[in-house]
């Protein structure tokens, strides 16, 4: 097992140097830089010297090397904890993206909690009651979730949470908390404002994974040793429990993998939308100012993250599984 | 498959008297198929799947949803009443407008009531009023707005028209007075095709990428392997906002789309070329990919001709299952603003209009292009999934 943790974590590098790699330089790829807009924005204003700034600004953000000087001297950096200046304030990366990060993933926690929860307590049943109006009503509100984007949705809840619950709108608190140390009350401002993005973040990925449960709950309670268990007077409850749902429940560990990018993904429009503290809006700002360090930084924490999930979700699983696990060990 | 497969011959009855019969007996009589069975027998693969696919309901009304709309986008011009960009200065954020039939229990024709507008004095906001006194009917296969068919032949004709000096905005106008009926007619060329061509680019990928490594195995598997890995474990938002930001501001918004569309190939590809490598890596050990080898067939031929068509119709299946994303990725962007840039307009576009809040409470009706979106992917996601069922006859 520890060779497998091993060999797993060293595979991680390349993966990541790649990545960083890869989206360094297509955050690169447009003409210009982030020093452009700026000195655009100078002239425009009547400043007359702006011209002469850009020099100087560009020789503080490096951007008189090549591309790879660049892109290495950020690499090597991150190793010393430093990201590089962010092109927006001459503020350096690090300072701007702790707090954002942190409820990020406070937030892509909380959402795949929802998943989980969610779709194990509809699919259990839609699979239970099979062809049955519940089991109807559940595929067809999956599939609604499907198709409705993400960010129209986050609207409307947003207003429907404005009118209807006071909740107000924007944010991961309430306005006299930010910058407050953290205490129950304003604990209890972000559970509230942490509902819509759930709920809006969690709907896509809820839909998929309802119908992966009760496709394999159905396929484990035709199987014989549950007729058999049946025909030997075991309870309902537990002809369930026992054994077909340990079963069925390897695809919420295993779609981990699949889950945590969707998730990611749905995290940043919404946050978008909603104005979240969280990465999505500033990253958003950060690739269409061209602000390479900060955009590369955290995208490069998404990637950590990811990958830092699958790992996690396949240890989980060969503990669960452990036809998975001794197919580890006999591969070696 | 019970109802199309014959059912087999009945069992012998059960307690006959002991008879010899003298006739002559023709030893393949049992042999012989009624028409229904023989019509079974003979039928192609292709055609087993249609007839699968056609007792799949809620597959069948989405395909005929789907073919509808895209018949729809061929004639555009004729279905919008107004033009794509046409500004109506009087009459801006203007309330969707209800067709009528019926006056005071009389039955006069579709016909829309006259919209007055005055200001507020608190709230200094335009408000609309339906006068009632001003009946308008609407006029049918008519003359209107002159536009250019697909941008090449001159004409004026529509299916429907506004009454004369009168509007008739269906789903209300928007920020600068365009009608939002005429834009989303007008907006679904450019949602539907994205998905298509962005499917089929995505498909190349996939055939060829994931043929290769399933062909030759060894180092060229390995490296799409690492590849398909790192584009599958990385969130794809993110990526394509990168992407599309990486897009050159001076390219003309063809070139845009055209940009896009490919980005959203990109990472969609990784799945759908997944599934062909591990179908190919199995059958290429089955004896007639052996024998064409020997027979010296090139590589190329051999995916081809001879593995391919083995699971094309599975491949079809999936890649149209993938369209829903692609469609809603589009929107994604656009909406952001990275996306798809005026004046080539898409449903994504529109929407983009729909992004604070006041929209939602206000002008409710600039959120109505999400509908065809959702109708469009649904009936996607229904066909695609009658397609993945009925795309193993033998099953």
């Amino acid at each position: 097992m520890l060779h497998y943790v091993a060999r797993r974590l060293l595979l991680m590098i390349p993966t990541l140097f790649v990545i960083s790699l890869l989206v360094y330089m297509i955050i690169n790829m447009p003409p210009g830089d982030c020093v452009t807009s700026q000195i655009d924005e100078l002239l425009a204003r009547g400043d007359a010297d702006a011209l002469a700034r850009a020099g100087e600004l560009r020789a503080i953000y490096g951007l008189d090397h090549s591309v790879w000087y660049r892109y290495f001297h950020w690499l090597g950096g991150i190793f010393r904890w430093d990201f590089g200046l962010s092109c927006q304030d001459t503020v350096p990366v690090k300072d701007l993206i702790g707090e954002r990060l942190a409820l990020t993933i406070i937030m892509e926690s909380c959402t795949i909690l929802f998943i989980w929860t969610v779709s194990f307590v509809i699919g259990v049943y839609a699979a239970t009651h099979q062809y049955k109006f519940g089991d109807y009503a559940a595929s067809f509100i999956g599939f609604l979730g499907l198709a409705i984007p993400n960010f129209l949705l986050a609207l409307v809840l947003l207003y429907v949470g404005k009118v209807y619950f006071g909740v107000s709108i924007g944010g991961l608190m309430d306005p006299e908390f930010i910058e407050q140390p953290l205490s129950w009350a304003k604990f209890v401002s972000v559970a509230q404002h942490l509902v819509i993005p759930t709920i809006v973040i969690g709907t896509s990925g809820t839909a998929g994974m309802i119908r992966r449960l009760r496709a394999n709950l159905l396929d484990e309670l035709q199987k014989q040793y549950v007729v058999t268990g049946r025909a030997k007077g075991l309870s309902p409850m537990k002809l369930l429990v026992k054994y077909p749902l340990r079963h069925a429940i390897n695809p919420f560990v295993a779609d981990i993998g699949h889950l945590l990018p969707e998730v990611v993904s749905g995290s940043v429009i919404v946050s978008v939308v909603l104005s979240l503290p969280t990465m999505g809006p500033m990253l958003l700002t950060a690739l269409k100012t061209q602000d390479v360090n900060l955009a590369a930084t955290f995208l490069l924490f998404v990637a950590v993250l990811t990958v830092i999930g699958m790992l996690i979700s396949d240890l989980l699983l060969a503990a669960l599984d452990p036809r998975i696990r001794f197919g580890a060990a006999g591969e070696k | 498959m019970s109802d199309i497969a014959p059912r087999p011959p009945a069992g012998r009855p059960a307690a006959t008297p002991h008879v010899v019969s003298h006739e002559p007996w023709d030893p393949y009589v049992a042999d012989k198929l009624t028409a229904d069975q023989e019509k079974y027998y003979m039928a192609g693969q292709w055609k087993l799947m249609w007839w699968r696919f056609r007792r799949h309901r809620p597959a069948v009304v989405s395909a005929a949803f789907l073919a509808l709309m895209y018949f729809s986008i061929l004639i555009s011009e004729w279905i919008a009443p107004y033009d794509l960009h046409t500004r109506h200065v009087r009459y801006i954020f203007a309330p969707p407008q209800g067709i009528h039939l019926f006056h005071d229990g009389q039955f006069i024709g579709p016909y829309v009531y006259g919209l007055s507008t005055h200001r507020d004095e608190d709230t200094l906001q335009r408000v609309y009023k339906a006068n009632h006194a001003e009946r308008q009917k609407l006029r049918f296969f008519c003359s209107g707005e002159s536009y250019k068919f697909w941008g090449l032949i001159e004409g004026s004709f529509h299916l429907v028209c506004p009454p004369e000096g009168g509007t008739f905005f269906l789903l209300g106008t928007d920020r600068l007075g365009r009608d939002m009926l005429s834009r989303i007619v007008y907006a679904a060329r450019i949602s539907l095709t994205i998905g298509i061509i962005g499917i089929t680019l995505s498909f190349t990928l996939a055939l060829i990428l994931g043929g290769l490594a399933g062909y030759y195995g060894g180092w060229v598997d390995l490296v799409v392997q690492r590849i398909t890995e790192i584009l599958k474990s990385f969130p794809h938002l993110p990526l394509w906002l990168a992407l599309s930001a990486a897009l050159p501001v001076t390219w003309s918004p063809l070139l845009v789309y055209f940009g896009i569309t490919l980005i959203l190939a990109l990472l969609d590809w990784p799945s759908l070329g997944r599934a062909v490598r591990s179908k190919l890596l199995a059958l290429r050990e089955e004896d007639y990919a052996v024998a064409a080898q020997m027979m010296g067939a090139k590589p190329a031929r051999i995916i081809g001709r001879h593995l391919l068509p083995g699971f094309m119709s599975h491949l079809i299946a999936s890649a149209t299952l993938s369209i829903p994303s692609m469609i809603l990725a589009e929107t994604a962007l656009s909406f952001l603003g990275l996306g798809l840039r005026p004046p080539i307009t898409s449903w994504g576009v529109l929407l983009n209009e729909a992004t604070d809040i006041n929209v939602v409470a206000v002008n409710w009706w600039l959120m109505l292009p999400v509908v065809p979106v959702i109708l469009v992917i649904l009936a996607y996601q229904f066909m695609g999934d009658g397609m993945r069922d009925a795309a193993d006859p033998y099953a």
